[in-house]
């Protein structure tokens, strides 16, 4: 369970990685942080000189094993929040959080599986939490990852989940929906229901569902999933999208 | 504030909740006043603008409207909220343990 009481706490950031060319990971240290469940997300809040805040909500991109904490922004234009935190931020700033938040989105190894994660673009940050958190404990639980992305360029973790897909029991597939990269022989289309039915698991198995992306993207996979004859129930959704960056 | 012209989930409503009801409430269920259907708060659609309006996924029946003032919060609640959390003996960042500590610790 989440902690009773939600303060705002002012996090460190110790280093910054870019992901993609629009997306980065701010890498904090954050004292007295509770720990957090994979799945989860925080509030981030910005004052300015004069007062004015903006709130926004980012998942946690990290396994609750790691010992920093890890959130991917990615930088959206005119955006009022991810702006600052993909241009201006860098290692010593400070930046006002609150959190962990969330216990519906949320996934622990001992919760068992077949898991199925299905993320739309930068929906796959929290998504990357449980299979950082499966990894992390030597969980051999069936999951399967499906990534939707306009180009390669947008795919986050590339390198890494190239490395996690080669272990056990985890199935990473992508497609890729604007610009497939050259010689590519995978799925280059929008998700659809025999791609769903490719990935697996079937919904005899009944898997956990996740999905996490754009309202859209989440809106059509879950309808696609429901489909199939997955149970509602099993099916968690967070619509991520351009919640006003 | 958002591009997106549709809904977000309750789950974005996690803060905000935790602030008012000190306790995480996106998994509670939230029955809905107009058409009975319960689904967990996280499930119910999310609109944000001036204000935070939460709507039932099912009849789009309001659940909650929330308006942030410059010194506090005015939040309007509709329908049946369960609140579940755990009592304060238990630490809130471990997960449900299966019996309580010793009598000795819960003495104040």
């Amino acid at each position: 369970m989440a902690p009773a009481r939600i303060a705002w706490r002012l996090a460190a950031v110790t280093d910054v990685l870019v992901e993609t060319p629009r997306a980065k990971t701010l890498v904090l240290d954050v004292p007295g942080w509770p720990g957090h469940v994979a799945g989860q997300h925080v509030d981030v809040r910005l004052t300015a000189e004069d007062g004015y805040q903006a709130q926004r909500s980012y998942s946690i991109a990290s396994a609750p094993e790691d010992a920093t904490l890890a959130l991917t922004v990615e930088r959206l234009e005119d955006g009022e929040v991810s702006p600052y935190l993909t241009d201006e931020l860098g290692p010593g700033d400070e930046l006002e959080l609150r959190g962990p938040i969330g216990g519906y989105f949320v996934w622990r190894s001992h919760d068992g599986g077949p898991l199925l994660l299905v993320a739309g673009g930068s929906g796959l940050v929290p998504l990357m939490a449980m299979v950082r958190h499966r990894a992390t404990l030597s969980s051999t639980v069936d999951a399967r990852l499906l990534l939707s992305a306009r180009s390669s360029d947008d795919v986050l973790y590339r390198d890494e989940l190239a490395r996690l897909a080669a272990g056990d029991g985890l199935a990473v597939h992508q497609t890729f929906t604007r610009e497939p990269p050259a010689g590519w022989s995978g799925f280059a289309r929008r998700v659809d229901a025999d791609m769903l039915g490719h990935v697996g698991p079937a919904p005899s198995q009944r898997p956990r569902i996740f999905i996490c992306g754009p309202t859209a993207f989440v809106e059509r996979a879950a309808d696609l999933l429901v489909g199939l004859g997955h149970d509602t129930a099993a099916i968690h959704l967070e619509r991520f999208g351009p919640t006003g960056g | 504030m958002s591009e997106d012209p549709r809904w977000l989930d309750g789950n974005a409503l996690g803060g905000l909740l935790q602030e008012l009801f000190g306790a995480e409430m996106t998994g509670a269920p939230h029955t809905c006043q107009s058409c009975g259907t319960e689904r967990p708060v996280a499930a119910y659609r999310l609109y944000l603008g001036a204000g935070t309006v939460l709507r039932c996924p099912v009849c789009d029946q309001i659940a909650l409207v929330a308006a942030a003032l410059p010194d506090r919060h005015v939040v309007h609640l509709t329908g049946a909220w369960r609140l579940e959390m755990p009592p304060a003996w238990l630490d809130p960042t471990k997960e449900r343990r299966a019996s309580p500590p010793p009598a000795d610790s819960r003495k104040r």
